[in-house]
């Protein structure tokens, strides 16, 4: 049963709910889902966390380890993300090389951290042009009930802001015996937040669970930051086959640094 | 806010506002069922269609319409330093967002359990190669004679510190100061105000995105009219 595609009948209920501003669960359209987030979800991680989001549940590990700089950045670190979708996490996941959501979830979000300059990635040099950190961000979803980018996003801010460095042995080689002191140098209050509009219809809704994101037929996530006073977008990107008209883009502008902000103030409970 | 008056000189000498030289050619690989070439500058692109054809592996087949699948890439040599051939994570997802930009112009419900195959690949790089690859595709799709309900025009818009551009080359690519360099990939449904792709990096407050939206539409006007000119030179 839970493997079945979206009925066309789940699909018209919706769509005709969300143009009365309605949803299953009682929410307005642009209501978020509260979460919480919980920390050392591996102890062998250099920082982790996962978030709840709902139903929805994903873990995020911060690895690092030393490694060759990139030749276009001799003298910063390097930032990987990636991501698995476990099969675990949805009758919808399968095993195999990786689909399409599973390459653009981590892409979303290194666009958003790179992008607001959230690591401080100058200060990851071991040997300036030939050892920097590399710092692994790996993001699993542990159960999908919608809007994965944004749980991921919470949680990977969350695993950064834990995350300490490894120690480093005689030969600079990471040595796990010792006991890390400092934290991974992040510039001071960056913590980009990724968020997705979810089209059907006229309607835009924010944070959809499972069903509702199967029944929408486009999207686009913003990476947002703020830089003192100053909202920045980071990343944008538009999925799925329906078009988005200019009014609702400027509609979104609108909406997102208050969002933003109401998200900010809810993660900062857990920071 | 925002003009397009600039307080700084662009590399090659272009006003904000101007795209590069842009050429297109329709019909170049004979084999195919629509081809076609877009360039912006120094970026080149060129297109394949190959279809509506019986889709394998069966499976994938939607009785109810026909799908459109598209690859893009980088040729090897495309690049300074030479790309590894086959697919990357970055290849596969502009083919992805290249698809989601072009299907909403597209009607395949008269081909069921077929596909359209659109296959992409960059000769020569100097930024904005998912654009001109759209442009291209677009018009190999009109060439093939796949039904359409219009063109999708496809651009890149920059911010360079604070002044917005249309058509980012490579050098601006690689802005560093002030701000620093934003890019967006922008796509639309020729002479509306409907998008099909956005895509971006870098830093931008919320309200100039409209702006850089506004900006996309005289450029794509411009290059509607390139493709239009190119489709009309085949049919003589």
């Amino acid at each position: 049963m839970s493997a079945m595609e979206i009925s066309n009948l789940t699909k018209e209920t919706l769509a005709k709910m969300f143009a009365q501003g309605k949803r299953f669960d009682g929410r307005k359209l642009l209501d978020s889902r509260d979460f919480k987030i919980e920390y050392e979800v591996s102890n062998c991680a250099e920082g982790s966390a996962r978030v709840r989001l709902g139903k929805t549940e994903v873990v995020v590990g911060v690895k690092m380890a030393g490694d060759k700089p990139y030749p276009d950045s001799l003298d910063k670190g390097n930032l990987m993300v990636s991501g698995d979708f476990l099969p675990m996490a949805s009758p919808r996941f399968e095993a195999g090389p990786p689909k399409f959501n599973a390459i653009e979830l981590p892409r979303l979000i290194d666009r958003a951290i790179r992008g607001a300059e959230m690591i401080e990635l100058d200060k990851l040099v071991i040997k300036e042009g030939e050892k920097v950190w590399t710092v692994f961000i790996d993001v699993y979803p542990i159960n999908d009930d919608g809007n994965l980018v944004e749980a991921a996003s919470l949680a990977a801010i969350a695993a950064l802001k834990s995350a300490m460095m490894p120690a480093l042995d005689k030969d600079g080689n990471v040595d796990y015996d010792k006991k890390a002191k400092d934290k991974l140098p992040l510039a001071k209050d960056i913590a980009p937040i990724s968020i997705t509009f979810y089209k059907l219809g006229d309607a835009l809704i924010l944070d959809p669970t499972r069903e509702e994101e199967e029944a929408c037929e486009a999207k686009v996530t913003f990476g947002i930051s703020k830089k003192g006073k100053d909202y920045l977008i980071n990343s944008c990107q538009k999925s799925w086959e329906i078009v988005f008209t200019e009014e609702e883009i400027a509609k979104m502008m609108q909406i997102l640094p208050e969002k933003f902000d109401e998200l900010t103030e809810k993660l900062k409970k857990f920071l | 806010m925002l003009k397009n008056k600039m307080a700084l000189k662009r590399i090659d000498g272009r006003k904000a506002n101007e795209l590069r030289k842009i050429t297109a050619k329709v019909g170049i690989i004979p084999n195919a069922d629509g081809s076609a070439m877009f360039s912006f500058g120094n970026t080149v692109a060129i297109a394949a269609v190959y279809g509506p054809r019986m889709l394998h592996p069966q499976h994938m087949q939607n009785p109810a319409t026909g799908i459109l699948r598209c690859n893009y890439d980088l040729l090897s040599f495309s690049v300074h330093d030479r790309k590894k051939p086959g697919p990357s994570r970055r290849s596969q997802e502009i083919s992805k967002v290249t698809e989601w930009a072009l299907l909403p112009v597209l009607d395949l419900k008269e081909f069921p359990n077929t596909v359209v195959d659109v296959q992409i690949y960059i000769l020569q790089a100097d930024a904005s190669t998912r654009t001109a690859g759209i442009n291209a595709a677009s018009m190999a799709l009109a060439h093939a004679g796949i039904p359409m309900k219009n063109l999708v025009c496809s651009v890149s818009i920059g911010k360079l510190d604070k002044d917005l551009v249309i058509d980012v080359n490579k050098a601006e690519e690689d802005f560093k100061d002030g701000e620093g360099a934003t890019d967006m990939a922008i796509a639309k449904i020729a002479n509306s105000n409907k998008f099909t792709l956005m895509q971006l990096d870098g830093k931008v407050q919320p309200e100039v995105i409209p702006e850089m939206l506004k900006m996309a539409n005289k450029a794509c006007e411009e290059i509607y009219e390139t493709q239009e000119k190119a489709l009309k030179a085949v049919l003589e």
